[in-house]
């Protein structure tokens, strides 16, 4: 076809300062036909703008290996991504790397089948809050798997999974990032094997307010090594992440349907895992659709290991718990505020509603019971705390697994 | 021969091959079924001006919806021309024509086509992956400005043209049409010209028309219609249910009147460092403390919105923004 021959001769028509391993590549992502696989060449690039997939099916976009392959955006102009992929259908992404983004490394939007296989998102400075936000960040996306993926770096979120369903995220590493993985207004969600350590968080489950895509639920975090994530929290204000406690685990916020079990859980000095209602964040929002509490939360069979440590002196409850046991803080921590369209006139939750723990390896507990130290919980002498997990001696029915569907 | 790409079947080589133009093209001259326009209010590019044109297929004509928006026949053409006045102190003297986009209308989709005009400014030529071109002018103030012009990629035309994931025009709605332009040498409401040539259907008169006002004119409606009318077209076509910023859950279309979705005490979803250390995007009264104000305040890639086609700061939008930030009016 006429037009292809004069695409292809277009750098002699033109001429341009702009690498021509960009230009090239993104004409490739351009004109891309299903089935189609986009090989790049060892080496490390550096790439101007952001580089952006439409409305594709069936594409590979294969480098030659994480250490290969660097997109390097370190000089961007233009764009607040590195790679944005989007309204796309069965999309594999594999070994290769984005680095120095100056906004999200790898944005992936309206996709339904999207595989991060061997990728690695990196700011090379180390944890700064100037980093761009998210590494690896699928949002209202279907059937995600991110596995076998390094995320370093980011001033939020390593790997990000926001406002999908249906998504596996296995086998990764994330560290020196705010938080490691979070997995944020998302359903049906597998987090495993992975590796979180030196984030100020490991593993995050949110739910916020005022979105499109409410109410996730229904998440598993199972057989992660969360370790040692105490690094100062650096995501600049504003942020929800940033309210994060240095020295945080596992996060579980305003989320109900989730399972944690089998995990590791290591030297995270604040909270090894933490399960709190939105009121936690301080702020307020109008979402009458919103439900700002915790519910179901089953947490079994997992491993803390916690050295004596000060946990972190950089946020309100990291003084709290300081105050109130100095060295030796507990590893399950629950704010106290279970939904209140649950615990009816007895004032008796259901197990299947209540956070259940069991099999809990050197698990100290503690309740915050803010819904009843309303007025004094922050001072730690007065508030009446319960550390005795009766309370929460119960089990529930495990939740499904996933199963991603792709098509190619 | 049939190809998964549209715009490989519909993208012509050169501008010229449409003959949208009389020759020399350049001057911009358009047929007789090429009808100039303009809409009211105008998305911020980097100081380049623009010349847009219609072209509907014959014997078709849009037609419009009880809620104002138009339905254009398959088939229309939507030109836009972009260029820089070498000295914006002087409308009437030089200019350099920079980049002229197509959307042409396939199906219930638009396509869209970038073309980048050649240094000798006698044709343009498709350029599907972009181009980054220097360009320079004296500003308003006399002193020289110099900027490398980002064309966007077919995939950044749809970034800002799609609506629930179908590419769509984003200017000519009726509230922005309805506006006075210079055909030759007399003045006539926009709307009224399409109706008279037969374009457009015509609308019932007696119902009440909405319009933009240009924001660029201190006369023109109230601080707070000036400043929705920058946010409309500045940033509504992302952020707007079915925009593709609708992640953020900010949305700052004219008609919105939610003001957690406006941005007012809006803690940001996934700003990172576009949030500036700010808690939240609009702070009533308070400019330096708003997110909004933040963002389109910067040039940082990783910072600025909007996020595509601007190395600039729009002076004057800020001005406005600012202004509407802290005199925030009751309503809100």
């Amino acid at each position: 076809m006429k037009l292809v021959r004069i695409l292809l001769s277009f750098p002699i028509l033109i001429s341009i300062c702009w690498a021509e391993f960009e230009r090239d590549l993104q004409l490739k992502l351009i004109l891309a036909e299903p089935g189609d696989t986009i090989k790049l060449e060892s080496g490390l690039f550096p790439i101007l703008g952001t580089l952006s997939m439409e409305g594709k099916n069936n594409i590979v976009i294969k480098g030659s290996g994480m250490n290969g392959t660097i997109l390097n955006f370190s000089t961007q102009v233009e764009g607040a991504q590195g790679l944005s992929i989007t309204n796309c259908k069965n999309i594999i992404l594999e070994d290769f790397t984005v680095q120095d983004v100056k906004g999200d490394a790898i944005k992936c939007q309206y996709t339904d089948g999207i595989i991060f296989r061997r990728i690695k998102t990196q700011w090379m400075g180390g944890p700064k809050s100037t980093n761009g936000a998210y590494g690896i960040y699928p949002v209202q996306c279907e059937n995600v798997l991110v596995e076998k993926c390094v995320a370093i770096g980011a001033s939020d979120a390593g790997i990000y999974v926001g406002q999908s369903n249906n998504i596996i995220v296995r086998s990764s590493e994330a560290f020196n990032n705010v938080a490691g993985i979070e997995i944020e207004n998302s359903t049906n969600a597998d987090v495993y094997g992975n590796n979180v350590y030196e984030n100020t968080g490991g593993i995050l489950v949110f739910n916020l307010p005022d979105l499109i895509v409410k109410d996730g639920r229904m998440i598993r975090i199972f057989d992660n090594i969360i370790k040692e994530n105490n690094i100062e929290n650096f995501a600049p204000e504003g942020n929800i992440v940033g309210k994060v406690p240095s020295g945080t685990g596992i996060m579980v916020m305003a989320t109900e349907h989730v399972e944690v079990f089998e995990n590791t859980i290591i030297n995270n000095k604040t909270a090894g895992t933490a399960v709190v209602s939105y009121f936690i964040t301080e702020e307020k929002t109008k979402d009458k659709q919103y439900n700002p509490y915790t519910s179901s939360i089953y947490i079994h069979d997992n491993s803390f290991i916690r050295e004596p440590q000060i946990p972190t002196l950089d946020h309100d409850i990291g003084i709290l718990l300081f105050l109130r046991y100095f060295r030796d803080i507990p590893d399950i921590i629950y704010d106290g505020m279970p939904d209140p369209k649950y615990v009816g006139k007895t004032n008796l939750i259901p197990d299947s509603r209540r956070l259940c723990l069991a099999n809990n390896k050197n698990a100290e507990y503690l309740n915050l019971d803010i819904s009843k130290n309303f007025q004094s919980w922050y001072s730690p002498f007065i508030a009446d705390f319960n550390t005795d997990d009766d309370e929460c001696d119960c089990d529930q029915i495990p939740l499904p697994g996933v199963v991603l569907r792709f098509n190619y | 021969m049939f190809s998964a790409n549209p715009i490989l079947e519909h993208a012509l080589p050169k501008l010229s091959d449409y003959g949208f133009f009389d020759n020399p093209i350049n001057i911009q001259n358009p047929n007789a079924d090429v009808i100039p326009y303009t809409i009211s209010s105008q998305l911020f590019s980097d100081y380049s001006e623009k010349l847009r044109f219609i072209k509907i297929p014959d014997n078709t004509i849009i037609t419009h919806n009880p809620d104002h928006t138009l339905n254009f026949p398959v088939g229309t053409y939507l030109i836009k021309t972009f260029y820089y006045l070498n000295d914006r102190r002087e409308k009437t003297g030089g200019r350099r024509l920079i980049e002229t986009r197509i959307l042409k209308k396939i199906s219930s989709e638009w396509i869209a086509i970038p073309y980048v005009w050649n240094d000798e400014q006698t044709d343009a030529l498709v350029a599907l992956a972009g181009e980054r071109i220097n360009v320079n002018w004296i500003h308003d103030n006399g002193i020289k400005k110099a900027i490398s012009y980002g064309v966007p990629n077919v995939n950044q035309c749809k970034s800002c043209h799609a609506y629930e994931n179908i590419q769509q025009p984003i200017g000519p709605k009726i509230r922005n049409l309805n506006y006075e332009f210079t055909y030759g040498s007399t003045k006539m409401n926009q709307l009224d010209k399409w109706i008279s040539l037969g374009m457009l259907e015509p609308l019932n008169q007696n119902s009440f028309l909405a319009r933009t006002v240009n924001y660029l004119d201190e006369n023109d409606g109230t601080l707070d219609d000036r400043a929705r009318a920058w946010l409309d077209i500045n940033c509504a076509h992302c952020h707007r249910k079915g925009g593709p910023a609708e992640t953020s859950g900010l949305f700052l279309e004219i008609e919105q009147t939610d003001s957690t979705a406006l941005g007012f005490y809006k803690p940001p979803i996934a700003a990172g460092r576009g949030s500036g250390n700010r808690r939240y995007n609009i702070v009533p009264g308070h400019p330096d403390r708003s997110i909004l104000e933040f963002r389109i305040s910067s040039t940082d890639p990783g910072i600025m919105m909007p996020e595509l086609n601007r190395r600039l700061v729009d002076e004057k939008g800020v001005a406005l923004i600012r202004t509407w930030i802290r005199e925030m009016l009751p309503k809100y």
